[in-house]
């Protein structure tokens, strides 16, 4: 009688255990910014996963040792033996077992997540001289993609559209894949939006392509992510992401204004886009 | 302090900006390289002789030799605040380029007395690897086999083990760095062709296998003082000391994941977050072990055993909050951001300075010959807990909510969490006066210890508190397994455990 109230106890703890951390594991998305890209969304559910196993581990080991604390104390001056067990091979072996399998677990839903973020640009030849050609049939193969050039440096961001239009501030169009290309002209760097969650160091001498697609209009915060020095903490830039059409009114008013942009940039312009 | 004391508004109003640089990297390296990495050597010099029944270590020699580089080293790490350009600022990591821009324009310059200051550090810890491997190996008292020895003595052995792979990695690589800065070779200067990428590879190569150099010893402490106070073996002694090998070979594999976002391309992201993720069975079979020790057991709750459980506690947070960032969609994310901050200081403060703190008090009478306050030593402990928590807790939400690292100054958003850190921070600070004022009194005036007044097994409580020049009168035999708690004649203190 007493073991089927003992058990029944402890599917009460476990049952608990699981509906407190799927609880915590949902309370998750709050914790994090808005999700303004397709790619948040993703990282938003490996986010919400990883915290669902976490909590239910972490309480589930802290609840343990909390009953021992509780209800285990030793009496005053009892220095005599705690329990008989010395170790059991068929605990040990499910204690290596079940969390290699809980590992894998994690990976493959990570890896799957992983896939669907669809860095492409990370696959390609990393050094400087990738092939013209290349690009182009990469841009064949998105035509919906919008390219844009970032050039970074001590301490200050830029953004290069086609048509030598060269902006402070960063304007991309709603649903619309984004091809970012990267380009430091001094220190390591790093393009950070923590509503669009994905993170890419930028570095010198090195083409680095990165992809996502912004799904939420409004205005959010570049920043720096990868130390660079004095400055630091003020590189920061506006990010617009804006309807299509307003997008289009940006860059053709940009271009007229833009128009006589000096030559030095322009070549700069065609070594990043077509290095 | 300093840095929480900027932070505690968004605006920069303290310091200025390349101070607030130099801060957090001498902040850094100063807690890395010449607190929890001596601290945690001295501390396994003096009980690992005691624990495997040596008069000394191997090379007694070396062993000065490889201490008295550490102030000289530390010392010129210091003075690089007073150089015309100040300290090195470009963080504990000093990647390349930023490393080698020397914007003071010297010849002496911070980042070089940095860089000098590290190798030298370095050479210390390869000369006190040799001599801890070299002792574990060869001077184990008669009977101490390998599977006798305490855990501490196992995890040092992994821990000095990696210390030897790996450290020449981070010197080579701070060789090629010092060419570049003050000889202008281009091994890692893009401008003239070099790999600025190498040098992460070189350094995490080393710098990650050295957070288990210091983790390992660590859990070793948990697992002295959790079997003395529950009253227990440790469950599944050899499991443990073969998890500890295990640590030491699964963190050689997982250097990348500090480079997540440096180009690092798909194959390398997903091999990387694999092995980082295996981590956690060994590390888990630690955690398991210690809490099935507990299970049901006898519980006695002095100050160490406070620290050592409140470290598992903190660890398993830790661990866990590490596996999420080897996923490599979150990591990209949350890479550079506090949340980062927050997961290492779980590990080098909630986890290993605890551990440290349990350690000091479970050995002190030892150490000394006299019994430490109790009371006292719970005020602190419990000073810690709530302060410790309070400082670091606050930095996950801000590294979710995308609050990067190295920012002297920040969005007014995450002003609420930056104040509480702040405010635990300024409570850490104080937290540590008692724990002075109670080792500073009670190594003068402290009762006198017995040999062994905890009851503990281990052959450091069969000789005298404070342990003769030698350690012991007469080299002890054994003949018996470790922890062996239950069995009278394991703990019987001065009596010799040879019967």
């Amino acid at each position: 009688m007493r073991n089927f109230f003992q058990n029944l106890l402890l599917g009460a703890s476990v049952a608990m255990l699981i509906i407190a951390s799927y609880w915590l594991g949902q309370q998750a998305y709050s914790w994090m910014p808005i999700q303004a890209t397709a790619e948040a969304k993703q990282v938003d559910h490996l986010f919400s996963f990883l915290v669902t196993v976490g909590a239910f581990i972490f309480f589930g080991v802290v609840s343990i040792i909390l009953y021992s604390l509780i209800f285990h104390r030793a009496a005053r001056d009892d220095y005599s033996e705690g329990h008989p067990a010395r170790g059991n091979w068929q605990i040990e072996a499910l204690w290596i077992v079940i969390p290699t399998l809980l590992v894998l677990w994690i990976a493959f839903q990570s890896y799957q997540i992983y896939q669907q973020l669809n860095f492409q640009g990370l696959n390609l030849p990393i050094l400087v001289d990738v092939p013209l050609e290349d690009t182009a049939k990469s841009k064949e193969t998105k035509p919906l993609a919008e390219e844009i050039a970032v050039v970074v440096k001590q301490w200050a961001w830029s953004f290069h559209y086609p048509n030598n239009i060269v902006s402070d501030t960063l304007h991309l169009p709603v649903n619309r894949t984004i091809r970012l290309v990267f380009y430091s002209e001094d220190v390591l760097h790093g393009f950070y939006v923590p509503e669009f969650r994905i993170k890419q160091d930028i570095i010198p001498n090195r083409r680095i392509i990165f992809t996502f697609t912004p799904l939420r209009v409004g205005k959010y915060r570049l920043r720096d992510s990868q130390f660079s020095g004095k400055n630091f903490a003020l590189m920061e830039a506006d990010v617009y992401v804006e309807p299509s059409t307003a997008y289009s009114q940006w860059l053709a008013h940009n271009n007229s204004q833009f128009h006589d942009y000096d030559k030095l940039q322009s070549t700069k312009l065609a070594a990043i886009f077509h290095h | 302090m300093l840095i929480r004391a900027e932070l505690v508004t968004p605006e920069l109003n303290l310091v200025n900006r390349s101070f607030y640089n130099s801060l957090f990297t001498m902040h850094g390296t100063i807690m890395i390289f010449l607190w929890i990495i001596p601290s945690l050597s001295g501390l396994a010099n003096y009980l690992v002789p005691l624990m495997i029944g040596a008069r000394d270590m191997a090379f007694p020699r070396l062993n000065a030799m490889a201490f008295w580089i550490v102030p000289p080293a530390g010392l010129l790490l210091l003075s690089s605040f007073f150089l015309p350009g100040g300290s090195a600022q470009s963080g504990w990591w000093s990647y390349p380029p930023l490393s080698i821009q020397n914007p003071s324009g010297n010849i002496l310059n911070g980042q070089l007395f940095w860089i000098l200051a590290i190798i030298l550090l370095g050479i210390s810890s390869i000369m006190t690897a040799i001599n801890f491997v070299t002792t574990i190996v060869w001077m184990r008292a008669p009977g101490m086999t390998f599977f006798r020895m305490p855990i501490f003595v196992w995890t040092v052995l992994s821990a000095q083990i990696l210390q030897l792979f790996f450290l020449p990695s981070l010197t080579g690589g701070l060789i090629l760095l010092l060419f570049d800065l003050c000889f202008g070779t281009p091994f890692f200067r893009p401008s003239k062709g070099g790999d600025p990428i190498l040098y992460q590879h070189m350094f995490w190569f080393y710098s990650h296998p050295t957070v288990y150099v210091w983790a390992l010893p660590a859990f070793g402490i948990f697992s002295e003082i959790i079997p003395a106070f529950s009253r227990n073996p440790l469950f599944g002694y050899r499991s443990v000391a073969v998890a500890s090998l295990g640590i030491a070979l699964f963190s050689a594999l997982v250097w990348v994941h500090h480079m997540f976002t440096s180009g690092t391309p798909n194959w390398m992201r997903m091999l990387f977050m694999l092995t980082t993720m295996l981590v956690a069975v060994p590390t888990g079979v630690k955690v398991l072990a210690w809490t099935a020790t507990l299970w049901r057991s006898k519980l006695h709750l002095e100050t160490p055993m406070l620290f050592a459980l409140a470290g598992v506690v903190m660890f398993l947070f830790a661990g866990i909050t590490g596996v999420m960032l080897g996923a490599v969609p979150f990591d990209l994310h949350v890479n550079n951001t506090h949340f980062i901050v927050g997961h290492f200081h779980y590990i080098v403060y909630n986890t290993i300075t605890v551990a440290i703190f349990g350690a000091i008090y479970f050995w002190f009478p030892k150490i000394t010959g006299r019994m430490y306050a109790e009371g006292w030593g719970k005020i602190h402990f419990w000073l810690t807990l709530i302060a410790a928590n309070l400082t670091f807790f606050p930095l996950f939400p801000l590294g979710l909510q995308g609050m990067v690292r190295r920012i002297s100054s920040y969005n007014p958003e995450y002003a609420k969490w930056n104040f509480i850190a702040s405010l635990g921070g300024f409570l850490l600070g104080i937290s540590i006066l008692p724990f002075i004022a109670n080792i500073v009194s009670s190594w003068l005036r402290g009762i006198p210890a017995t040999n062994n007044p905890w009851r503990a097994t281990g052959l450091e409580w069969i000789t005298t508190s404070p342990p003769p020049r030698e350690n012991f009168a007469e080299i002890p035999a054994v003949n018996f397994p470790p922890y062996s708690y239950g069995q009278p004649q394991a703990w019987a203190g001065e009596n010799s455990p040879q019967e």
